[in-house]
């Protein structure tokens, strides 16, 4: 095993003296596990020294800003204070409300909708090509591009959406302008503007059923509900559960979309999220401690809830 | 087998026995026919009506009712558009920062790959443990400590604020790509390598003209997302590029369309499409099947 883990570096110019695979037996060993480590070094340090400066060590200072202020140029360590501030925010428990709101109907509309789609467009032996195309096509708009047509789509006076609620004699909305629906109104464009990915992807693990389990399927007697149930949901268990916690978590640290649409916080606040508090204090109030304060509270909300998720679908895994 | 022989599709939750029955043909003509029409309306129309919108008049594009086709159709929006927001210069960055985002991963991230998965140093796998844990960070919690640290390069001192660095160096810290790349790598023979150690090359060689020829489909999906997450990122480029000249496009579009008229920012939102989707139609086939293969196994 040992021969195939550590490299056989052979340089131009050794490789006349040396050539055989037993190089190390022979008395340069040392030196040439030096120079071989070295050059392997080598090819690291870019990537190395990048994670270092805009991964590692920010990771790192975090932490460190979360507990320190800065004022007129001075940096002095403030204890708990910055954490303190933030936590007695008037609007701290508004942002992870409407945070965990944005997640919900993410959840409801852009989880449910790309799997259901995909399940249909499996199913059709026509336009095939064409429907996929067609979901997908909105995922190659500039994203704020898509958010600034909805958000003329959602205008009360002149939008098309109100009128079309209109011709179908359907009671009107005022979409973004209204607290009560400006949060659903973010995550219906999301949803349009993303949801051909995850179509794609549910689409590729639903190819990969075998058609067996259908056939065995229907000689149970198995209806559709049935079938999708105990063939469709289990067979594709493994990238449900997975984009379900790659989901959750992107739709937690909501930005782009909530800025873009609803101007960032909304109407009465209603969409303001996290990461759009923490860009307030950081960016706006020029008060970066604060802001990786409540960064810090993000990142413990998340760890926590990827280590229990990760967790409860090993379980059921190890159940199924 | 016979039934796959029958039909050129694997067998779904219907089967083509029930299709091919009358019922089934007439439930299933309906079903497409909705799922097309429906489709079309939902994922199409609003691109119709951001093509059409920008043909209208700055009156007609708020009108109420809205008109379903443009009365007088004015293409000199989009010439406004063109002008007025910049938008080859905003394309032109988007570009520069997309490309050269593109060029710091294949370089620095194959580079890094390559000697976790094939030359092993000392400590190898502790690096590689170091790039993967970054995936468990949420990106938007490094924010704030990243915009600190571009301001003011630790070590070094140089502010990066403004200049493309500040936007192509960040990617280069991306946990996801050394993943898909290093697993890609293990699964090269290591039989290739010493038979290449044999011949005589060294590992910059080895790796230029064995392992390199070989990882063309991973190299493409890394590609396609280097390029894709440039492209879609906004908070970033909006700390960095605080001056809307240097900003990429998808972040410029909305800093510049302050005070502009509604059918010209329509018309610059339909320009701004233009490039990715001609993109994504000449090349949908290679594009879909990369990012589900990325994704997928994720």
């Amino acid at each position: 095993m040992a021969a195939t883990t550590v490299p056989e570096n052979t340089t131009k110019r050794h490789a006349g003296r040396q050539a055989g695979p037993d190089r190390r037996a022979t008395g340069r060993g040392p030196s040439r596990k030096v120079a071989a480590n070295l050059q392997a070094y080598g090819f690291l340090v870019g990537a190395v020294l990048c994670f270092l400066a805009f991964s590692w060590y920010p990771m790192v200072r975090e932490f460190i800003m979360s507990f320190q202020e800065k004022k007129r140029g001075v940096t002095s360590w403030v204890g708990m204070k910055n954490l303190d501030r933030v936590y007695h925010d008037p609007f701290f428990w508004t942002a992870w409300k409407n945070t965990a709101e944005y997640t919900g109907y993410a959840l409801v509309i852009g989880f449910a909708l790309p799997f259901f789609v995909a399940i249909i467009l499996n199913e059709l032996r026509h336009a095939q090509a064409y429907l996929r195309i067609l979901v997908y096509l909105p995922v190659m708009l500039p994203p704020v591009a898509g958010g600034l047509l909805f958000k003329y789509f959602y205008d009360p006076d002149y939008g098309l959406f109100d009128h079309i609620l209109k011709t179908l004699h359907l009671p009107q909305s005022q979409w973004l302008d209204s607290s009560h629906t400006a949060m659903i109104s973010v995550v219906l464009a999301a949803t349009w503007m993303s949801m051909g990915s995850a179509t794609l992807i549910y689409l590729a693990a639903l190819q990969n059923i075998p058609g067996e389990l259908y056939e065995a399927a229907d000689l149970d007697g198995a209806g559709l509900w049935s079938k999708i149930w105990h063939v469709t949901i289990p067979q594709t268990r493994m990238v449900l559960s997975l984009m379900l916690l790659l989901q959750i978590v992107a739709t937690m640290q909501e930005f782009t979309n909530v800025f873009v649409l609803a101007g960032g916080n909304g109407p009465e606040n209603s969409t303001m999220t996290v990461v759009y508090m923490i860009y307030q204090y950081g960016f706006r109030y020029n008060n970066l401690g604060s802001a990786a304060a409540l960064g810090l509270f993000l990142l413990l909300v998340l760890i926590a809830f990827s280590g229990v998720y990760t967790r409860l679908s090993r379980n059921s895994d190890q159940d199924g | 087998m016979a039934a796959t022989l029958s039909s050129p599709q694997t067998r779904t939750l219907i089967s083509t026995a029930t299709l091919s029955r009358r019922k089934g043909r007439i439930t299933y003509r309906i079903v497409l026919t909705l799922v097309v029409v429906v489709f079309t309306l939902v994922f199409l129309g609003p691109l119709y009506w951001m093509v059409t919108g920008g043909f209208k008049s700055a009156s007609e594009v708020v009108a109420n009712p809205p008109t379903y086709i443009p009365k007088h159709p004015k293409p000199g929006n989009y010439h406004t558009a063109w002008t007025q927001l910049k938008l080859a210069r905003l394309l032109f960055n988007t570009l520069y920062y997309a490309f050269g985002a593109l060029a710091f991963q294949l370089v620095f991230d194959v580079a890094a790959a390559y000697a976790v998965s094939k030359l092993r140093p000392v400590f190898g796998n502790i690096i590689l443990a170091g790039m993967l844990a970054t995936l468990m960070i949420p990106s938007a919690v490094l924010i704030v400590p990243q915009y600190v640290t571009v301001l003011d390069l630790p070590l070094l001192h140089f502010n990066l604020i403004g200049t493309p660095w500040a936007i192509w160096l960040p990617t280069v810290a991306n946990g996801f790509n050394i993943f898909l790349l290093k697993r890609f790598f293990d699964s090269i023979p290591n039989d290739l390598m010493h038979a290449a150690a044999i011949d005589g090359a060294g590992p910059l060689r080895t790796l230029w003209s064995i392992i390199l020829p070989m990882s063309r489909p991973i190299l493409g999906v890394v590609s396609i997302f280097a390029v894709v997450n440039v492209w879609k990122d906004f908070l970033w480029p909006m700390l960095v590029e605080p001056d809307p000249k240097n900003q990429p496009i998808n972040l410029g579009i909305n800093s510049l369309s302050q005070g502009v008229p509604e059918n010209v920012i329509i018309a610059a939102l339909a320009i701004s499409a233009i490039p990715t989707l001609l993109i994504f139609l000449l090349f949908q086939r290679n594009i879909m099947s990369g990012l589900t293969a990325g994704g997928l196994k994720g």
